[in-house]
């Protein structure tokens, strides 16, 4: 087993996450959110706050030197909220003190003066025409679209002997990150900054840092300190606070520090996009797919933030591993007045693949076909082509294979047979089980360019320095990369000195997201030994066959040889045509299947998750307890997405700013586990290897609903699933029956 | 007001109204534990305070007893029991983005404290006021049930 590098600091508490810099003379900075999710800004009053004693400024848009408007793919997010508000997670104003309570009591006495401007909550009512534009530069409300048009849907429903028709629904979920965001800024002698701080992508923020300063990119320097989780929600918000800090250090020449609460945190930081699936699908009666439609329409909120790349993935994936002949879809995601959303663990998926694999199972219930042998009668075969017309022949199309491993580790057939199917027990109670499955491009794929990069610096006391632009994510990253370089090197992982990711040091390696952090950042570091290998191996041959890696080390420094190599990897082709989505969305694909067993307490509703297993192909487990780690936790909180899980807007406002209103799963909740690793190796992967990390949240809400169905009966549309619907839809049951 | 932090005493002066945990991390540096909440839902800031495992967001300094004996996370290397809890998340792969882990560890150091041999159940129980959003729980809980054995 290898153990993680990192876990030694992180079980003594000398871990040093972003709230635990402390810097003398250091100033504390809060954030002041707009009064209103939509408003015009009258006026601010900062006379009154600016005499409390202990505040050292107070910064609005007037103080930003550089651009005021930022953002990964379109420039529409305000650092701080000028003449408007667009949600009510905009930050109008930082107050900065010699201490947080002094910040915060200033806080309160900034009066802001603001009328109200007609809000947005509904992307339907935001699509309509003549809506108010949440944007006044753009031409209406719709942030992307995405078609795909793959053959003629027309003639498909007309070869279809049932056409079906279903909409389903998702909500806004809360990344939950343990560690609110924070970062400590420090404006440096020579004019250039420092910012250490919990982010999940150093170069994002480096990008929004020297945009709002105004500063050349390499006059930033971002330093990610240990980070407390991410789930794809460390990026444009950590980013802001960043630039925010920046700012604040370079007006003061005072070490800032920016940390969260909880409910600042969940205030202004991005969420999941909720999702309103339409489906229709046509079948034969021999059970098979012959047409698709899908019309997929996302709650942008209030800016664009990662929206086009969030809503591109589940438009590629519209189909799950099913072949539809003729497809027809069109995603959209779309501006509101709720809060912005974006980047999070599954980008997109959970949400489609809730929708995908609930309406599979209602199409085999509507042909009176077994879920099971239906799915397999579509699924995609080793050289299909896809709905995007891309040939699935470079890679090993392992959905059939995890389906089986899954379901026969699960004995699904014999529990399959026991399902209540809405009859209830003795006691009233239900028992079900369910399924789901996917396939899923890896890495960026067409949503943009795909590169890593990795530098191994060998001391002459053969320690071995290991730094890769990609970052540790707390999925273990650090911990892989070294064993890879070790292996490779053939020296052992203790000899690794890992250095985290410095923007200022190693080049530009693009986000670690779309779980791309061991396929690509391990093939830079194969390049990058290789190199170094070259390096030593005619040193190697002269000293001696049985010379250890000390001796050559040692030779090669007399000799000047120095053992420093930058290592690079490029990812293949990809391809997009935008208007009829068509092409090599992606370079290759991983697929994985999960299943569920539960019983649904009648009287209350309430549904025990008694068991969940995970088979995903990850193409080469390079470390499976880790692996498996990923499986458990993306599964739970998978639960949550399907059962419990819900940011709660009222009129744009978030109700829910704390875990006492949100709640996500416990351990008191958690049901037995099981994961099943599947390997087929990638011949783009290091060692084989894909990706894990979002495949294993994107599954376990279709499986719910899917088990919830074979056991009441009922078939819930709408993420979460929560005791009260099912007991409301039980009840309304029984009295129409009485 | 005097008290014994990871077995060392300490004389404290501080207001009676600050938190247990900014004393902790702003005063006396010992910044292993965390704040995930600041209302005593997530767990990440407990320490053990006279052998039961408490929210130090919600606990004021005013409220601590001269003589008051409070374990962190940078303690535990110095128990027995802590070091083998600690050892035991190593090797169990219990730890992920760390967050939590002082906070569990506590949790868990406290429950071993009182019951040496936990049933699943009960240790299940024992971390339910720990959230951790990594691990799904499942190698946490593995990871306590090894300290029994």
């Amino acid at each position: 087993m290898v153990r993680r590098i990192d876990a030694i600091e992180k079980v003594t508490g000398a871990a040093i996450y972003a709230e635990d810099i402390f810097l003398p003379d250091m100033i504390y900075a809060v954030p002041l959110f707009a009064p209103h999710p939509h408003a015009k800004i009258i006026s601010i009053d900062t006379a009154k706050a600016k005499v409390v004693r202990g505040v050292v400024g107070i910064f609005t848009a007037s103080d930003v030197p550089g651009e005021l408007r930022t953002g990964g793919v379109v420039q529409d997010h305000y650092i701080f909220a000028k003449d408007v508000t667009r949600y009510s997670g905009d930050v109008v104003a930082m107050i900065a003190a010699e201490t947080l309570e002094a910040a915060r009591e200033a806080r309160d006495k900034v009066d802001i003066k603001f009328e109200p401007l007609p809000a947005l909550f509904s992307p339907v009512d935001a699509m309509k025409p003549g809506a108010p534009k949440i944007h006044p530069e753009r031409e209406n409300n719709i942030c992307c679209h995405y078609p795909v048009r793959h053959g003629d849907t027309d003639a498909g429903f007309k070869k279809s002997d049932k056409i079906i028709e279903r909409e389903y629904k998702t909500q806004h979920v809360e990344h939950a990150y343990l560690e609110p965001e924070g970062c400590v800024a420090i404006a440096n002698a020579d004019g250039s900054v420092t910012v250490r701080g919990g982010m999940q992508h150093p170069f994002t923020a480096q990008k929004f840092t020297a945009r709002a300063t105004g500063l050349p990119v390499n006059k930033v320097q971002i330093i990610q300190t240990t980070l407390g989780g991410g789930f794809g929600g460390k990026d444009d918000t950590i980013s802001i606070i960043c630039a925010r800090a920046a700012i604040i250090t370079l007006k003061t020449k005072r070490p800032v520090k920016i940390i969260y609460t909880r409910e600042e945190s969940v205030r202004e930081s991005y969420k999941r996009h909720p999702f309103h699936v339409k489906f229709k699908a046509g079948v034969t009666k021999d059970g098979k797919l012959q047409a698709l439609e899908a019309n997929i329409v996302a709650d942008a909120g209030a800016y664009c933030s990662t929206s086009p790349f969030v809503i591109w993935r589940p438009t590629v994936q519209c189909t799950g591993p099913y072949i539809y002949p003729n497809v027809k879809c069109d995603s959209y995601a779309v501006y509101t007045n709720n809060t912005f959303t974006g980047a999070m663990r599954g980008f997109g998926s959970p949400q489609i693949n809730f929708a995908i694999e609930s309406f599979i199972d209602e199409l085999a219930a509507e042909i009176n076909a077994d879920p099971i042998e239906f799915r397999r009668k579509n699924f995609f075969t080793q050289g299909c082509t896809t709905h995007t017309g891309q040939k699935f022949d470079n890679h090993k199309v392992a959905i059939a294979e995890v389906v089986n491993a899954a379901l026969e580790k699960f004995d699904w057939n014999e529990k399959f047979g026991k399902c209540s199917r809405g009859a209830p027990d003795a006691n009233g109670n239900y028992y079900g089980i369910g399924m789901a499955c996917s396939y899923r491009g890896v890495s960026l794929g067409h949503e943009g360019k795909d590169f890593c990069a990795a530098i191994i610096k060998i001391t002459p006391d053969a320690k071995v320095e290991l730094e890769v632009g990609v970052a540790e994510n707390c999925q273990g990253l650090k911990t892989v990369m070294a064993n890879i370089c070790a292996k490779e090197l053939g020296v052992e992982v203790e000899k690794i000195i890992y250095k985290d990711v410095d923007t200022l040091s190693v080049p530009d390696s693009c986000p670690t997201v779309a779980s791309r952090g061991t396929l690509v950042g391990g093939n830079a570091v194969i390049d990058a030994v290789r190199q170094i290998k070259e390096k030593m191996a005619p040193v190697a041959k002269n000293i001696g066959a049985h010379s250890s890696f000390e001796d050559i080390v040692s030779a090669c420094h007399s000799m000047n040889i120095e053992l420093h190599a930058l290592g690079t990897w490029q990812g293949p082709p990809v391809s997009w045509e935008e208007t009829t989505g068509q092409g090599n969305a992606y370079f290759t694909y991983v697929y994985g299947c999960q299943v569920v067993e539960l019983e649904v307490e009648g009287k209350s509703g309430k549904v025990r998750v008694k068991k969940m297993l995970g088979a995903h192909d990850m193409g080469k487990a390079i470390n499976p307890e880790m692996a498996k780690g990923q499986i458990f936790g993306g599964m739970v909180m998978g639960m949550g997405f399907g059962l419990k899980e819900e940011i709660i807007h009222k009129e744009g406002v978030i109700q829910n700013l704390n875990f006492d209103k949100y709640r996500i799963v416990t351990s008191a909740e958690v049901p037995e586990m099981e994961a099943l690793i599947v390997e087929n190796r990638d011949p783009a992967g290091p060692w084989g290897a894909k990706a894990l990390g979002e495949p294993v949240n994107e599954l376990m809400g279709g499986a719910i609903a899917n088990a919830l169905y074979y056991a009441t009966g009922v078939r819930f549309r709408e993420t979460p699933i929560k005791a009260e619907t099912i007991r409301t839809a039980l009840s309304l049951r029984r009295s129409i029956s009485d | 007001m005097r008290l014994k932090i990871n077995g060392k005493n300490r004389t404290v002066k501080c207001p009676l109204d600050k938190r247990l945990l900014d004393l902790l991390r702003e005063d006396l540096r010992l910044t292993g534990t965390k704040e995930g909440c600041g209302e005593g839902e997530c767990g990440a800031c407990s320490v053990v305070l006279n052998g039961e495992a408490v929210n130090s967001c919600l606990i004021l300094v005013g409220q601590l007893n001269d003589g008051d004996e409070i374990l962190t996370v940078e303690g535990l290397e110095k128990t027995p029991l802590g070091k083998k809890i600690q050892k035991s998340f190593m090797k169990a792969g219990a730890v992920q983005c760390g967050f939590c882990t002082p906070g569990m560890l506590m949790a868990a150091y406290a429950l071993l404290k009182k019951n040496k041999k936990p049933k699943k159940s009960e240790i299940e129980d024992g971390i339910a006021g720990n959230l951790c959003r990594c691990t799904g729980y499942k190698k946490i809980v593995e990871a306590i049930a090894m300290c029994t054995k």
